[in-house]
């Protein structure tokens, strides 16, 4: 048998968690319902004053994004954790940070992306602007692959343990701020009239900050976590 | 003459070493304490802009340094220990983070009460003080995962690969918090420009090394007990006079 190419691995592992993942498409729907109903909370907290609204909508909708990609976390290695298939994968020739992130890959593909793809409408009930929406979206793009990289490190580091859900958002969250922080001052930069690409050249230096070490990293995680 | 580094890395020379250098740190720190506070309440003159309230800094300056610089000491053990797989090393880190976080406490804490007299309000969304806030995040995340796992070899490790993730992170969250803050709001009232009087400066650096000590000496004190909670099955803890008595 040949042996399989790290992108041949990747591939593999990204067709193999999608493939889960749309067997149980409720989960992918919490994710994103509970994105949802975050961001529609927030008008009825503040009042339904637009000139409010779309002032902080970029934040809201970044915010339940963060939120959002926590719940989801915890699920990222403790299925192939409990049925032993994680123990497989790490016995295998290729490296574990190439499987790792084809796995984040997926998880982002699964409970990112669907974020990204359905902030433009909540963006619209904020009455957000054309063109600032198209920079939130383009920050969100940028933005969330790195939220699942970072939550990974931190999903691998509570494999298996008590509470591990409230853990997990303690270790992560703060990890994440930069991102938030980035994706949000794009948004405020176009509203004022100001470049936003600054902004973006940070988040996507994080995102090849990100995918450069979090796969090694998370996978020295799991093998901590593992033995 | 050379020395053997080595030899207190094992916890139990360690144990005694530790032993005996804590009382020196102690009591320079307690010396150190009542002189900078001395000179920080009686020889130290008024500020002309701030009047009695800039008193603070004496704690709230030292108790900042030292909440950044213990993180970096303590992903500093944690990578020696996840490198050499030294069980000392873990066992500082551990014993670092409840101070640092303490200090990252009083920090904020002292931020807060001088910020009431002088800007008006408890608390301001300043780029230092939020990036102070995310800093005990840190160390109260650290705390929470090492002590969440059961297998202390384990605990060890984790923490220590989150604490080095963090001390990687934390450049980048200090600097994201600042372009934030000049962003969204023009620059607060800066504690700016004038050069200090001699004596504050010397309360202050007094303190700084009251503080340090002080660190130095209850970090020592906790690795004590948690190399004896640690090496309660060895012989050489059985064969302690303390634990036998």
């Amino acid at each position: 048998m040949k042996e399989l190419t790290l992108f041949g691995m990747l591939k593999l592992v990204v067709q193999r968690d999608m493939t889960l993942a749309m067997r149980r498409r409720a989960d992918v729907l919490t994710t994103l319902i509970f994105f949802v109903m975050v961001v529609s909370l927030f008008p009825l907290g503040v009042g339904p004053e637009m000139e409010m609204l779309r002032k902080i909508a970029p934040g809201v909708l970044w915010v339940a994004a963060l939120l959002a990609s926590m719940l989801s976390l915890g699920r990222l290695f403790s299925a192939d954790h409990q049925d032993g298939t994680l123990e497989q994968m790490m016995l295998t020739p290729q490296p574990l940070a190439v499987i790792v992130l084809g796995k984040i890959i997926a998880h982002w593909m699964v409970s990112g992306l669907p974020l990204v793809l359905i902030a433009p409408v909540l963006g619209i009930q904020f009455d957000m602007q054309m063109e600032t929406l198209g920079i939130l979206i383009l920050g969100l793009l940028l933005g969330t692959p790195v939220l699942s990289m970072i939550g990974g490190i931190g999903a691998a580091l509570t494999l298996g343990l008590r509470g591990g859900g409230v853990l997990l958002s303690l270790l992560v969250l703060p990890l994440c701020i930069p991102i938030l922080i980035f994706g949000t001052a794009a948004v405020d930069a176009v509203a004022t009239g100001l470049s936003p690409v600054s902004h973006l050249s940070l988040l996507g230096a994080l995102l090849v900050l990100a995918l450069t070490f979090a796969p090694w990293v998370a996978a020295q995680a799991l093998r901590i976590s593992m033995e | 003459m050379a020395i053997n580094w080595f030899k207190y890395s094992a916890p139990s020379t360690f144990y005694a070493l530790a032993g005996k250098l804590i009382p020196w740190f102690a009591i320079s720190a307690a010396m150190l304490f009542a002189v900078g506070l001395y000179i920080g309440f009686f020889v130290a003159p008024v500020d002309y802009q701030q009047g009695e309230f800039y008193r603070i800094i004496f704690i709230h300056v030292p108790a900042s340094i030292l909440s950044m610089f213990l993180y970096l000491v303590m992903a500093g053990y944690a990578a020696l220990g996840l490198i050499f797989n030294t069980r000392l090393s873990a066992m500082m880190a551990t014993a670092i983070a409840p101070t640092g976080a303490l200090f990252a406490f009083i920090s904020l804490w002292t931020g807060a009460l001088w910020g009431k007299p002088m800007w008006g309000a408890w608390w301001v969304w300043d780029a230092r003080l939020t990036s102070e806030l995310i800093l005990l995040f840190l160390y109260l995340g650290y705390m929470a995962l090492h002590s969440s796992i059961d297998d202390p070899r384990r605990a060890d490790r984790a923490s220590a690969l989150l604490a080095i993730v963090g001390s990687v992170n934390v450049p980048i969250i200090y600097f994201s918090v600042k372009w934030w803050n000049t962003l969204h709001q023009g620059s607060t009232i800066k504690f700016s420009g004038t050069s200090m009087h001699v004596a504050m400066q010397q309360a202050m650096f007094i303190m700084l090394a009251a503080c340090w000590l002080y660190a130095i000496a209850i970090v020592l004190a906790r690795v004590r007990s948690v190399i004896l909670e640690r090496e309660r099955q060895t012989k050489w803890v059985a064969e302690l006079p303390e634990v036998r008595a």
